[in-house]
């Protein structure tokens, strides 16, 4: 394989993993701080990237439907922690799972009863589209490179909201001992809707940039939920720097299964078998990684025992 | 005894009023939630169009989601048979799920007219002489595609589809009719929403050309990845990744794209015609392909009505093959094994006005049936 | 008499009665719905062992209950289609008898869930769920990926298995034959929850330092459970393939496990008859609220919703009142 093509692999590899930590911080976070297990967190990411695909059409913004999918996120995820989740903190793993699945129900649906069947519009704004010639004489989309740049940044900047912040300090102090900090007069219900309302904009941030090169339609946050668990698992749960390291490791994982595989058969069987027995198992590996990290590891690569 | 006799003629009457006065009872099971349910959708408002456009009162169609589950359809399609008593079932979209249903409910006697799914085996071996496909066979856009890509003199096509059955079937039915080299042959994940390793294989590997079935939002994915990656090989494909329902959010980095369909709303007969502007005016939108299918589906039906009862089934069997409707496809007849013989056209997606929609540029195929017939023993 | 049991007996009463007055009316219909609400109740009642008794919150038990499917697939299609399942070491053709079906079915279940349970157990908590989410979602995808047995299009048997004395195809009478085995199934439960073993599967939810510092390994103890819990829903999902005569990787889907663990929870989680409770509310609900929108699952979600934040202890709860604790 020439090593332009594991070059733009990698970049890809890379791509899928920034943004799979985008959805995966935000559930980190919830549950480090709150110890919610959130089935209902891809419901968020499908809502952001329906709202922005909502405001695109309405406005032609791609900057104004980010900022929607940021708005709509964080305010459909106040209104569930309000209503809803706030309830379910004292509960059990079970409750939390039932409860959160049905909301993925009632989102879905809604949604579909909102926007209709089919799937909508959003694309990529043109200042972005198109390809950029890198060193090495590599094309890659230049849209990619930005989702890698914002992926990066947020990740940064999360890093440095929980190091540096104030609201850093109570999320650190929620996740090591929830009963003091609410001795020591801190809000708790206020931080833990903040803390909820930032997850889920995290989520609908990366539905909007992920719908505009995907489809935007019903049940595109499922798959995306399930990865994100593997991500939040493999880091360690509660770890913002193990979603980090999960999400890079779970995205080259799958790109260069998905290329090695089937070249790796391929060796030894005729070419439409190897194809065919090869994507099978590249469609498994990613569970196997999870599988082996958490043999080694039962508490994921940066969790608490 | 005299009483007993005359409560007796009393209900045999009763029973003689109700078999000349019942009519036809229809079972339609097709996804309306979750997923895919635009599909369904279609189907069921193409469907139920042509029972309000024939008027027939004595047709009485019982309509239920499958969610797209094979399960649920199973359990449908046995209240359908065991509690509503019908007599024809329809409506199913997923091959999967065809293969779950048609098996059982025509070896309980129940007639079924598919009007989308047209998996392989039940066009070959496992036909039955109470399965009609008012689509297409799965393979036949496919080969189509094929058909068209020799035409068109390509040489070296990179081909992709989803890991299963009619993903491999796609394949194997575009390299049916091409017949040319392939720069590559890969299977994706099913679901799978970001194809950038494959688009880089596809740059990599030197091909004049793509072809790709992906369903749904598969489709509309790689669609708008690929037209943003910069890679600018011409693309074919069958039309579920160009109908009218799924065309608007890909938007324009479908357009130019050349797909394989038997229907269009711009071909040429009167019956098209009055389809695309009473569905327009019924539900306000386009007709997809799936709509047309649905509608061709429900005429069928209500010409088969109008010559036999159902409850005489060689009559009604025999209704069914003449099939004489007026298609929106233009000219339509069933093969040996009650799958369509019919052309497949060309289409390459256009814009008209706000719309992205489809335009016939030529035909692939003519009169094309499907390569299981001769598995086929009724 | 206690109320639980009062409302259990009533539960099997409506078993008992309701089928055969449904058969008698012609409703064959309510028949195999009612054969369904009974074939779920098994794999939930397989999922409350682990779940309910030994505190396992198993995310993936939809893995056992396809695996059951696929043990009914394989073993029927070869029959069908004459082609000997097995040349060596011994000819084995296939099969379409539902015992050596269930017992293979049986045995399979016991050894994924072995498998798993070796590698999952080792983890806790939320970790423990999405371990086993994760190996479900490893066999869905597999299921659907491997060309052999159908691949996504799944496997249809043509004509349902059969029982010895029995003629399945008539609904009663495969309804009651799945009937007996729910009670059996039920009957093993109760047994295993009354035993030694039960009590210390109870006390390594409850307190596993304590059951280590009477030198019992919690460890052997879970995982003796998770065997067993996955070979009755392995069970379940072989008679739930006969029920439809055809399986599919939807019986692997995450989906799955989580309607299992949904009837589980609407009923009450760790009582005897939740699941059968849950999953006779849940197939109502499905009937009736499937015939009356499209947008039927928004309904549903809220019934859920409402179970989980006003109902604690699912519908059992609700009549015979919160359990009694057994510390």
């Amino acid at each position: 394989m020439p090593t332009y093509l594991i070059v733009e692999q990698l970049l890809n590899g890379l791509q899928f993993g920034v943004m799979l930590f985008l959805s995966a911080a935000g559930l980190t976070l919830i549950f480090g701080v709150m110890g919610l297990i959130n089935l209902a967190h891809g419901s968020l990411y499908m809502i952001g990237a329906f709202a922005a695909a909502a405001v695109a059409g309405a406005t032609g913004s791609f900057v104004m439907a980010l900022a929607a999918s940021l708005a709509a996120a964080a305010a459909a995820g106040a209104l569930v922690e309000i209503l809803v989740i706030r309830r379910l903190y004292d509960r059990d793993h079970l409750d939390q799972v039932l409860a959160t699945f049905a909301l993925i129900l009632i989102f879905s649906e809604g949604t579909r009863w909102m926007f209709g069947s089919f799937p909508l519009f959003l694309d990529v704004p043109s200042y972005l589209s198109g390809p950029v010639t890198l060193p090495g004489g590599i094309q890659y989309p230049l849209y990619r490179l930005t989702i890698i740049g914002i992926g990066l940044a947020i990740a940064a900047g999360l890093f440095l909201l929980i190091a540096r912040t104030r609201i850093g300090i109570r999320i650190r102090a929620g996740e090591a001992d929830r009963e003091m900090i609410a001795a020591l007069g801190v809000d708790i219900s206020k931080l833990y809707t903040l803390v909820f309302a930032l997850g889920a904009a995290l989520a609908g941030l990366s539905g909007a940039l992920v719908g505009a090169i995907q489809s935007v339609q019903v049940g595109m946050g499922e798959p995306v939920l399930i990865l994100a668990f593997v991500v939040i698992v493999i880091g360690g749960i509660g770890s913002i720097k193990g979603a980090l390291v999960g999400s890079l490791l779970v995205g080259l994982t799958d790109t260069f299964g998905r290329i090695l595989l089937p070249v790796a058969f391929g060796t030894f069987m005729e070419p439409s078998a190897a194809n065919s027995v090869g994507a099978a198992l590249a469609s498994m590996s990613i569970y196997l990684l999870m599988a082996v990290v958490l043999i080694v590891r039962p508490t994921g690569l940066y969790g608490r025992a | 005894m005299k009483l007993k006799s005359i409560a007796l003629a009393a209900a045999m009457s009763a029973l003689a009023i109700g078999a000349h006065a019942e009519g036809l009872k229809v079972g339609m099971i097709t996804t309306l939630s979750g997923g895919g349910a635009g599909l369904g959708i279609d189907v069921r408002d193409g469907f139920m169009l042509a029972m309000k456009q024939s008027g027939r009162d004595d047709i009485e169609v019982v309509i239920e989601d499958d969610q797209r589950k094979p399960d649920i359809a199973v359990q449908l399609a046995d209240k359908m048979i065991q509690s509503e008593k019908v007599d024809v079932l329809t409506g199913i979209i997923w091959s999967n799920l065809a293969m779950a249903v048609v098996p059982a409910a025509t070896a309980q006697n129940k007639f079924y007219l598919s009007p989308n799914a047209g998996p392989s085996a039940l066009a070959g071996k496992r036909c039955h002489k109470n399965y009609f496909n008012v689509a297409w066979q799965n393979d036949n856009l496919h080969e189509a595609a094929g058909a068209y890509a020799k035409g068109a003199g390509y040489k070296n096509t990179f081909i992709l589809a989803p890991n299963y059955p009619a993903g491999k079937d796609a394949l194997t039915g575009y390299k049916r009719m091409y017949g040319g080299d392939l720069a590559g042959e890969t299977y994706t994940k099913l679901g799978q929403t970001d194809y950038a390793a494959e688009i880089a294989q596809i740059r990599a590997s030197g091909a004049d050309s793509v072809f790709f079935f992906l369903p749904g939002g598969m489709g509309i994915a790689f669609l708008k990845q690929y037209a943003d990656s910069g890679v600018d090989l011409p693309v074919v494909g069958p039309a579920f990744s160009f109908d009218q329902g799924i065309l608007q959010a890909v938007g324009e980095a479908a357009l130019g794209v050349i797909n394989t369909s038997q229907w269009n709303k711009d071909i040429d007969n009167a019956a098209n015609s009055a389809f695309v502007d009473s569905f327009q005016a019924e539900y306000g939108r386009l007709p997809s392909l799936y709509a047309s299918q649905g509608f061709d589906t429900a005429n069928l039906l209500i010409s088969a009505a109008g010559k036999a009862d159902v409850k005489d089934q060689d009559a009604f069997r025999a209704a069914l093959e003449a099939a004489e409707f007026d298609s929106v496809r233009g000219d339509f007849a069933f093969g040996p094994n009650h799958h369509p013989v019919q052309n497949i056209y060309v289409r390459e997606v256009i814009k008209e006005g706000d719309v992205y929609t489809n335009k016939i540029v030529g035909t692939a195929l003519e009169n094309h049936a499907d390569a299981y017939a001769g598995d086929c023993k009724m | 008499m206690r109320r639980e049991t009062f409302v259990n007996i009533a539960a099997l009463a409506a078993l008992f009665v309701l089928p055969v007055w449904a058969n008698a009316t012609g409703e064959t219909y309510w028949v195999t719905l009612t054969t369904k609400v009974v074939i779920l109740a098994i794999a939930g009642v397989g999922l409350n062992l682990a779940l309910g008794l030994g505190g396992l919150v198993s995310f993936g038990h939809a893995a056992f209950f396809g695996v059951g499917g696929y043990v009914m697939g394989i073993l029927a299609s070869h029959l069908q289609d004459y082609v000997p399942l097995l040349t060596w070491p011994f000819l084995f053709e296939g099969s379409n008898q539902m015992p050596v079906i269930w017992l293979v079915a049986l045995v399979f279940g016991a050894l994924t869930a072995l498998s798993i349970g070796l590698l999952s157990l080792r983890t806790s908590g939320v970790y423990f769920i999405m371990i086993t989410l994760a190996f479900g979602q490893m066999l869905f995808y597999f299921a659907i990926s491997w060309p052999a047995y159908g691949g996504e299009d799944g496997l249809s048997i043509y004509v349902r298995n059969e029982f010895p004395g029995l003629n399945t195809l008539v609904p009663i009478e495969f309804y009651g034959l799945c009937l007996t085995v729910l009670v059996a199934v039920l009957f093993l439960v109760w047994r295993i929850s009354l035993s030694s073993f039960g009590l210390a599967l109870g006390a390594a939810r409850q307190n596993a330092e304590r059951l280590q510092a009477v030198g019992i390994e919690p460890f052997r103890i879970r995982l003796t459970a998770f065997v067993i819990s996955g070979a009755i829903t392995a069970l379940a999902g072989a008679m739930y393939a006969d029920l439809n005569r055809f399986v599919s990787p939807n019986m692997f889907s995450w989906q799955t496990s989580g309607e299992i663990m949904v009837f589980v929870i609407l009923g009450g989680v760790g009582r005897l008859f939740g699941p059968v409770l849950g999953a006779a509310l849940f197939i109502l609900m499905e009937h009736i609220l499937g015939g009356m929108s499209e947008f039927w699952h928004i309904y549903l979600g809220f019934v859920l919703l409402g179970v989980v934040l006003f109902a604690r202890g699912g519908l059992m709860g609700l009549l015979a009142g919160r359990e009694v604790s057994h510390d």
